[in-house]
């Protein structure tokens, strides 16, 4: 085995462990915070299978963007210490014994198959390369993409808006504060927010 | 000379597969949220390591779109999920019966 054999199987039970510990957490900042451990393991597949490119958007965009806006929800919200009701086991040891099967076969199916077996070779596409690939081949795609980001642009801030000012009898500052995007809230702080938790209490 | 594929696509399934677990068993919405970032991952890290079994940049440019794809996502589920919360002062998926 080649070191990068070893680097391979080492980063990957990294990844594996710090996912079962994700999925396992109480705590919801914990179970983010672990999570970016697996993504930065991932970015160090990605550079490992000559992805560079890839590897630094994982860390900037998995890493870095979207686990912030989770984080930036988990704490806003006061997520952290929910009283989460869990299954009871004999409701979820089915579903985990059918994965189990389902894991084992695609296991056994993937080494079985004839080709699966040669090693990868060590190739890298620079960055270069890809982005001239992408654009010659996927520009087309790569717009599709764009609108659906101004898409969701556009959805997101229609939802964090807070057009239900009074229905739930919210104190009305609490909707000048749009939860739902990071950089408004990072700007506007959150005046309202011991109300609001009142208010939700009351609520329920 | 790294690694067999075949091991590539028995890690990135055995991550599918915790994202899945995450996805079904959690009773909170920001954690089932996080099952499906999970899943999306695995798919990826399938997709680069295709992309070098079979020498093709194909591979790769799709991880390029799942980000893309992510982010969406992850963004409206979360305003969705800030809402729901707004609504419901809960996270659990079993208090969201309002249209009942």
């Amino acid at each position: 085995m080649t070191l990068y054999g070893i680097l391979f199987y080492l980063i990957s039970a990294a990844v594996i462990a710090a996912t079962a510990m994700a999925i396992t957490r109480k705590n919801l900042v914990h179970a983010v915070v672990y999570l970016i451990i697996s993504f930065f393991g991932t970015a160090m597949l990605f550079y490992l299978f000559g992805a560079p490119l890839l590897a630094a958007l994982e860390v900037i965009i998995y890493a870095g963007a979207i686990m912030v806006l989770f984080l930036f929800v988990v704490m806003m919200l006061r997520a952290e210490s929910s009283h989460e009701s869990v299954f009871p086991p004999i409701q979820w040891l089915p579903a985990a014994f059918f994965c189990l099967i389902y894991v084992l076969v695609a296991t056994a199916m993937s080494v079985r198959t004839p080709g699966m077996n040669v090693p990868l070779k060590m190739l890298t596409a620079s960055p270069r390369q890809f982005a001239v690939y992408v654009f010659e081949y996927h520009w087309f795609s790569i717009e599709v993409v764009s609108i659906l980001l101004l898409l969701a642009l556009i959805g997101a801030l229609n939802l964090g808006a807070g057009k239900d000012a009074g229905s739930d009898g919210e104190p009305t500052d609490y909707n000048t504060d749009p939860a739902g995007e990071p950089p408004a809230a990072a700007g506007s702080g959150q005046p309202g927010r011991r109300s609001n938790r009142h208010g939700v209490e009351d609520e329920k | 000379m790294i690694v067999p594929f075949s091991n590539v696509l028995v890690v990135a399934g055995i991550l599918f597969a915790l994202g899945v677990f995450c996805t079904v068993a959690r009773r909170n919405l920001i954690m089932i949220v996080l099952g499906i970032e999970i899943m999306l991952n695995a798919a990826s890290i399938v997709f680069v390591g295709a992309a070098l079994h079979l020498d093709s940049l194909d591979g790769q440019t799709f991880v390029l779109f799942i980000l893309a794809v992510a982010a969406t996502e992850v963004s409206v589920g979360l305003a969705i999920i800030v809402y729901a919360f707004r609504r419901t002062g809960s996270f659990d998926p079993a208090n969201f019966n309002l249209l009942r």
